[in-house]
This record gives C-alpha cells, sequence and structure tokens, in this order.
C-alpha cells in the first residue's frame, strides 16, 4: 500500500499575541494514512483533531515538522495548488462553504479555478452531482435546500476536483439524523471506488466503518489502531472523555458484571450474535 | 418569505429577452439611456415607447409586474413631475396662483421628465428581471475585462459582489434568527421613535457582524481548499458566447439610437 499523507514529527501553535505565551495546539503528531484506506480520527474539543485537518492540505502550515503529501511538503508553496487538488477537504458548515447562487456554479468551482476547459468541468461536475445524488437539483438556489442537501452539494463541490482523498472536518455536526446518514453512505461509497477517506469526528458512531481509528489528546495521539482494537478499550476511552459506540456499551457492562463476553462486536448485528452466543 | 429576497428581481420565463447575453442586455441599456436622454420630440419619444414596448412583448413578462417594481420610487417621480410642472418658465401661463405659474411649456417639459423616468426605469427592469444576478455580474466581468490592463482588480470585484449576492439570503435568515432569540428575552423592535427603534437594533447588528466575519473567515479556508488563486488561469464551465440573435439585438439598439439623434439633429 503507498501513503498518501505523512505526517513527521507535526507540531504547531497559534502565534502568540504580545505579553502571552504560544499556545502548542499540536504537540508531534505522527500520522501515515495509506492510499484507499478510511481512517477516524477521534477526540473531544480541544484535542487538536481539528488543527491536524487543516494541515494536511496546507490550509496551516507546521510550526515544526512536516506533512508530506505523495511525497510533496505542504510548506512548498510552489505545490500548494497540486496538493489541494489531491487533499479535497469538507468543513462542518455547508453554507460557509459553498460560493454560488446555483447548484452547479458550485460544483463547478474548483475545476474551474483549475483552469479546466468547459466541456471537462462540465463532465466532472455532472459526474459529481450524480455520485452524491444532486444532479436533479443542479440548477437550484442552495439556500433553499436542507442542511444535508446542501452538505451533499459541498462534498460535490471538491469531489470535482477527482482528489485522491477528501478530508471531512466534522461533516455531520450540523445536520440532522437523516442528513448524517446521508453523509455517512457517501463516505462508504467514496471508500468503495477507491478514494481515501479522512473522517474528523465526535460520533462514535461514525467511525464503525473505519478501517482505523486514530484518537487524539492534548495535541497528541493516544491511541491507534482498528476500530475493534481501540473500542475494547472502553476505560482508557471513557478516561479521554469519549464515549464508545453504545453495542461496545452494554457489553462492556456485561462483562463488568462477570459475563465472559467478547469486546469486539461493533455492529447491533454483532452485538447481538455475540450476545446469543454467552447466553446459548 | 424574507428567504426568496435575492429571487425577487429575476423573474424566470423562457423568452428571448431572458436568453440573450447578459452582456447584450447591459450594452443595449445603455444604448437605451443614451437614446433616452437624446430624446426631444414627440416623434422620438413615440420611437423609445415603440421600443420598449417590444422588448417587455418579447420578454413575456406581464406589465402589472413591472408596475408594482415601480411602486416605491413613485414618490420621487411624482415630485419631479410637479417641480418641473412649476417652476419651467414659458410664455404661455395657463393659470397662475400667487406667484405660482402653470405654463404650457413647464406641461410638456413635466410630460417629457415624467416618461422618460418612467421608461429609464422599466428600462432597467428589462435587464434586471430578465438576467440571473450571477449571470449579470459574469457580463459585467467580461464586459470590464479590458481595465485589467491598467490593473483594476475587475476578477475580485466580480468575485466579491457574486459572494454578496450569495450571502444575502443567508445573512437575512440569521437576522431573522437573532431578532427571534432577542424578542424570546424582551427585546422590543417594534415600538418607540426612531431613535429608540435604531438602538433596539443594535443588539441585533453586533451578533450579526460577529458571525458575518466568521463566516467570511472559513468560506475565504473553503475556497482555498478548492484551490482558489485568484482570477489567473481560472476557466468558466458557462463560457458566455454573443450569438446572431445578440447582434441583432445590438444592431437593433444601435439603430434606435441612431434614429432619435438623427430626429434631434433635424428638430423633428
Amino acid at each position: 500500500m503507498s501513503t498518501v499523507i505523512r505526517t513527521e514529527g507535526l507540531t504547531f501553535a497559534y502565534e502568540a499575541e504580545e505579553g502571552t505565551e504560544a499556545v502548542p495546539v499540536l504537540k508531534g503528531v505522527d500520522v501515515t494514512i495509506e492510499k484507499g484506506t478510511f481512517v477516524a480520527v477521534i477526540g473531544h474539543n480541544g484535542s487538536g483533531k481539528s488543527t491536524l485537518a487543516k494541515h494536511l492540505n496546507g490550509i496551516l502550515l507546521p510550526t515544526g515538522g512536516a506533512v508530506y503529501v505523495d511525497g510533496m511538503n505542504t510548506a512548498d508553496e510552489e505545490l500548494l495548488i497540486e496538493i489541494r487538488r489531491r487533499v479535497g477537504m469538507v468543513f462542518q458548515n455547508p453554507d460557509n462553504q459553498i460560493v454560488s447562487n446555483i447548484v452547479e456554479e458550485d460544483v463547478a468551482f474548483a475545476p474551474e479555478n483549475l483552469g479546466f476547459p468547459s466541456e471537462e468541468i462540465r463532465r466532472r461536475v455532472d459526474e459529481a452531482l450524480r455520485l452524491v445524488g444532486m444532479y436533479e437539483y443542479r440548477t437550484h438556489a442552495p439556500h433553499l435546500l436542507s442542511g444535508g442537501q446542501k452538505q451533499r452539494i459541498a462534498i460535490a463541490g471538491v469531489l470535482a476536483m477527482r482528489p485522491e482523498c477528501v478530508v471531512f472536518d466534522e461533516p455531520t455536526a450540523m445536520l440532522d439524523p437523516r442528513g448524517r446518514s446521508d453523509i455517512i453512505a457517501i463516505l462508504e461509497k467514496l471508500r468503495q471506488e477507491g478514494t481515501t477517506v479522512v473522517l474528523i469526528t465526535h460520533h462514535m458512531d461514525e467511525t464503525v466503518g473505519a478501517d482505523r481509528i486514530v484518537v487524539m489528546d492534548g495535541g497528541r495521539v493516544v491511541m491507534d489502531g482498528t476500530p475493534r482494537q481501540v473500542f475494547a478499550d472502553v476505560e482508557g476511552l471513557r478516561a479521554l472523555g469519549m464515549d464508545v459506540p453504545e453495542t461496545e456499551g452494554i457489553l462492556y457492562e456485561l462483562r463488568r458484571r462477570g459475563c465472559d463476553l467478547d469486546l469486539g462486536a461493533l455492529t447491533p448485528e454483532e452485538c447481538v450474535e455475540e450476545l446469543y452466543r454467552y447466553f446459548a | 418569505m424574507l428567504k426568496d429576497i435575492t429571487m425577487g428581481q429575476y423573474f424566470p420565463a423562457p423568452s428571448v429577452i431572458h436568453r440573450l447575453d447578459p452582456r447584450t442586455k447591459i450594452i443595449g441599456l445603455i444604448l437605451y439611456i443614451a437614446a433616452l436622454f437624446t430624446a426631444k420630440s414627440y416623434c422620438s419619444y413615440l420611437v423609445m415607447v415603440m421600443m420598449l414596448a417590444c422588448v417587455i412583448a418579447l420578454s413575456t413578462l406581464k406589465l402589472k409586474m413591472l408596475i408594482k417594481g415601480m411602486k416605491p420610487l413613485i414618490i420621487i417621480i411624482v415630485f419631479t413631475a410637479v417641480l418641473n410642472l412649476l417652476f419651467t418658465e414659458g410664455e404661455h401661463v395657463l393659470v397662475q396662483v400667487w406667484k405660482l405659474r402653470l405654463t404650457l411649456e413647464g406641461v410638456r417639459t413635466a410630460g417629457f421628465m415624467l416618461a422618460r423616468l418612467v421608461m429609464l426605469i422599466m428600462g432597467s427592469f428589462m435587464l434586471t428581471y430578465t438576467t440571473p444576478p450571477m449571470a449579470l455580474t459574469d457580463g459585467i466581468e467580461r464586459l470590464l475585462s479590458p481595465l485589467k490592463k491598467i490593473r483594476v482588480p475587475v476578477h475580485e470585484l466580480a468575485m466579491m459582489m457574486s459572494i454578496a449576492l450569495r450571502f444575502i439570503p443567508t445573512l437575512v435568515e440569521e437576522t431573522d434568527k437573532i431578532m427571534s432569540a432577542q424578542k424570546a428575552r424582551g427585546a422590543d423592535f417594534e415600538t418607540g421613535g426612531l431613535i429608540r427603534r435604531a438602538k433596539a437594533l443594535l443588539p441585533v447588528l453586533v451578533p450579526l457582524f460577529i458571525s458575518a466575519f466568521r463566516r467570511a473567515d472559513e468560506l475565504a479556508v473553503a475556497m482555498e481548499s478548492r484551490c482558489y488563486h485568484g482570477g489567473e488561469g481560472r476557466t468558466r464551465m458557462n463560457v458566455l458566447v454573443m450569438k446572431r440573435r445578440d447582434w441583432i439585438a445590438l444592431a437593433i439598439c444601435l439603430a434606435v439610437l441612431g434614429a432619435v439623434i438623427a430626429l434631434a439633429v433635424f428638430g423633428l
């Protein structure tokens, strides 16, 4: 497997105002993201997960260490456009990502910036809109759509660049349950099509389908492994102020009360099977 | 509803006028206004009225909508007409009350002024009612692009205009929310004099501005993430193309201007 993104000893501190000390937000993060994988980054507020995300396409530049995208250093200004084309980013608030009054013109924004000819832009826009299931809305005004639909437009706007990797920075935080599940379905679809997905979130349920979970706390990576490995450490996660998926919670409580259950069941089906195995 | 505010100016319809290139419509409007200010005689006004009537008919928009749009401007129109009516010097005095003289010349000038203003406004409506705001900014950008040579930031100005248009409904919605939140805590926006009401708006404006700045910041990051780096090397999906109908429309506008100038020269 080849690496898409690699951070080496990444540190970052916001510039200090006069008379105060610079507050370090990232204190040496080493993460590699392999091509075609779905990596979830979790952590509570202030853990540095969003700051990490903003380093992955050069919006923020490291104060120490380095970030490489396909071997290109994000600190190299000449390569910035190419890096951003390869690593797309979707943010929390869909309203603040949409630039145009017409859906298809908004999706066209990125390929227009990249200077593609008109027919190529049209092809990419149609393809991206079909992938997020918003093709029928292409001539609508975004402000009349629902939050989930707007977020799908924002995703299409990034996909129109045909990026290798898409970083989602809490994409569902402002959406209703329906909008949330739509977005998660799109993540799944992207992964199946071979796009690398990085999901920053604090909803544990959204990370169940990930290949790998990176847990951050206080500007460091504190856990890194498959969802099974990470969620099995219920105490560790709770100590960090984070919860586990409900399925894990049930198994954990039963285990504490003396039932010999395996803590690796993530989906409700797996959980039921595990309970059935034990009680039968 | 407040949300519909940006769309309020544009009325979609499948007409020839709607399909014209925005640049054609902008230049056409300029030519039309030039002709309107050159027109001095009944004859030339007749030409102008006919032109406007043709455009309105072709646009398939209802005359009622145009008249409705004019309502907020009625006071100005009437005021201008009355001033012209009363203060135009002339020989043929019709009525005299104290020092105010109503002259035949006054009636004529006021009539022309009234017609000119109404036709000016209706003509502008034909541009804004038949052209989506985004197409309009696009047209303006393309028309002004020669100014780039003398370092006028044409692309940036057009981008600012289109982002402003894009955010009007978002900010209107937000104002609505903030006002509801303030009302829920006992704020009163409806009573009191002008100053009191203006003061009551202050607690609405402060959070609105703060949020607008935050939005601007996030939008800038999102735009950069989508490889925005100014107008250089940027292409467009929908390229404006002048078609035959655009050239014909421009030719007609030029012909009308020419005719009106000719009429003025020959004193008809």
